[in-house]
């Protein structure tokens, strides 16, 4: 279990604002400010930051990400881990109260701070993920493994051809429920405010997929190619 | 400056307060109910739209003014529903099944309403079968799915092929960060919205209205 604190993982004002439309370079009024800083004073008060790590061998990993046999043919992650140096999955939430608050506000037609409240919050969320693979890569260098070619980068269910049902297995293995994530009959988690995945540690090279899979021209985001780049910064 | 018109300033300006306290006097001088609403309450968000697709102004702005129009229409809705006077639509809107992402979802349903359409939320992870059922029970002329995930966007394909079979003559709109024109042809949806504010005139191309 990592321990987080809040502080480790606030988003930032600038990033909550972009999320929201707002460009850094845009003049921003009272009455957004008002918005952003209701937003930022509801997260402090409600994000209970937690997470979880567990190192897993290929073997059992092959395991888990086969899970209930219906991802994509061929997919990033499952060309990746078997040249891995090291794997583990991990799960991060901000805790149910978090999502509570989003969906009171938006039922009392709150609908600004809502949105910018649930902006703040996966902010929040990315950046506690982003702490986890940054501590389990020190983790790895304090024991030896040399992170001077090496990379580690995240990859959860429901993305790139891992079928969001893998949840189920990871959940099995790894067991969120100690951090209090639970999974839905649709293998979708709650808090919803909740990241889960595999963190693979290898050779730089070996995250440096080609977009040429199936889904990939169905894909709007290409958040691969930023985390990639990230890595590479 | 009319009353009306100050109505519609209020939700410009995102003042929800002066909107319910205008909306109340207006009601009690007895103005028509679907004046109120297209000149005051759609008439204010109708600016809001614009200046929202021309950039002039963000996203919390346009929430505000959303705010403010609620404050206005909730006060009004009793009226309306007694007069018998219909929205411009009806449309049942939900993240498909497997996806508990609702924000996007959210937001164009706060903007449908704002454009004046009634909208039957079904919250997120919806199954298809309850989508097309409520559709077909509520009368809707649209479904509007959201997916966030690529592995759910499949789900969107299965809703489009039970209005099909149902015979049920109902549009479908499909948006999402996944989601793009060409997978929306592709599986047979009638239009495609790349954020609320398009979806909002594509729904309204897709009840002729625009």
């Amino acid at each position: 279990m990592f321990e987080l604190s809040f502080s480790d993982v606030a988003p930032e004002r600038r990033s909550v604002l972009q999320d929201q439309g707002i460009p850094p370079s845009a003049a921003v009024n009272e009455q957004i400010e008002a918005v952003c800083s209701e937003a930022m004073a509801t997260i402090l008060e409600n994000a209970a930051p937690a997470a979880l790590v567990l190192e897993i061998s290929p073997e059992d990993f092959a395991r888990v990400y086969h899970g209930e046999g219906r991802n994509e043919a061929r997919t990033p992650v499952g060309d990746i881990f078997r040249e891995s140096d090291h794997l583990a999955l991990f799960a991060i939430t901000l805790g149910r109260e978090t999502s509570h608050e989003i969906t009171r506000r938006f039922e009392r037609n709150d609908f600004a701070v809502a949105s910018m409240l649930d902006a703040a919050a996966s902010a929040t969320a990315e950046n506690a993920a982003d702490l986890v693979q940054q501590r389990y890569r020190k983790s790895l260098e304090e024991t030896g493994w040399s992170a001077q070619e090496g990379g580690v980068l995240r990859y959860s269910p429901g993305y790139c051809g891992w079928h969001v049902s893998g949840q189920k297995r990871l959940f099995e293995f790894l067991h969120p429920e100690r951090i209090g994530i639970s999974l839905r009959e649709s293998f979708l988690m709650e808090p919803l405010k909740s990241i889960s995945g595999v963190l693979i540690a290898g050779p730089r090279e070996i995250h440096n997929f080609s977009i040429s899979y199936g889904f990939c021209s169905q894909c709007e985001t290409r958040s691969c190619r930023q985390r990639l780049r990230a890595l590479y910064a | 400056m009319d009353i009306l018109a100050e109505i519609a300033n209020g939700v410009i300006t995102g003042d929800d307060e002066r909107v319910a306290e205008l909306t109340r006097q207006v009601i009690e001088q007895a103005k028509p109910a679907q004046s109120i609403l297209d000149d005051g309450l759609i008439a204010g968000m109708n600016v809001v739209g614009e200046r929202f697709k021309a950039h002039t102004i963000f996203l919390p702005e346009v929430l505000l003014a959303a705010k403010a129009m609620y404050a206005g229409m909730n006060l009004l809705k009793p009226i309306l529903i007694e007069e018998g006077i219909p929205s411009i639509g009806k449309v049942v809107i939900g993240s498909v099944r497997g996806d508990l992402h609702d924000i996007g979802k959210n937001l164009v349903g706060i903007m449908l309403k704002g454009a004046g359409f009634d909208v039957i939320d079904l919250g997120n992870d919806v199954p298809p079968e309850d989508m097309v059922k409520t559709a077909g029970e509520q009368g809707a002329s649209v479904i509007g799915m959201s997916a966030l995930l690529t592995t759910t966007m499949p789900v969107m394909a299965q809703v489009v092929e039970l209005v099909d079979k149902e015979g049920l003559k109902v549009s479908t709109i499909v948006g999402g960060a996944p989601v793009n024109l060409e997978f929306a042809r592709g599986i047979g949806a009638d239009a495609y919205g790349f954020d609320a504010a398009n979806a909002v005139d594509r729904v309204k191309g897709l009840v002729g209205l625009a």
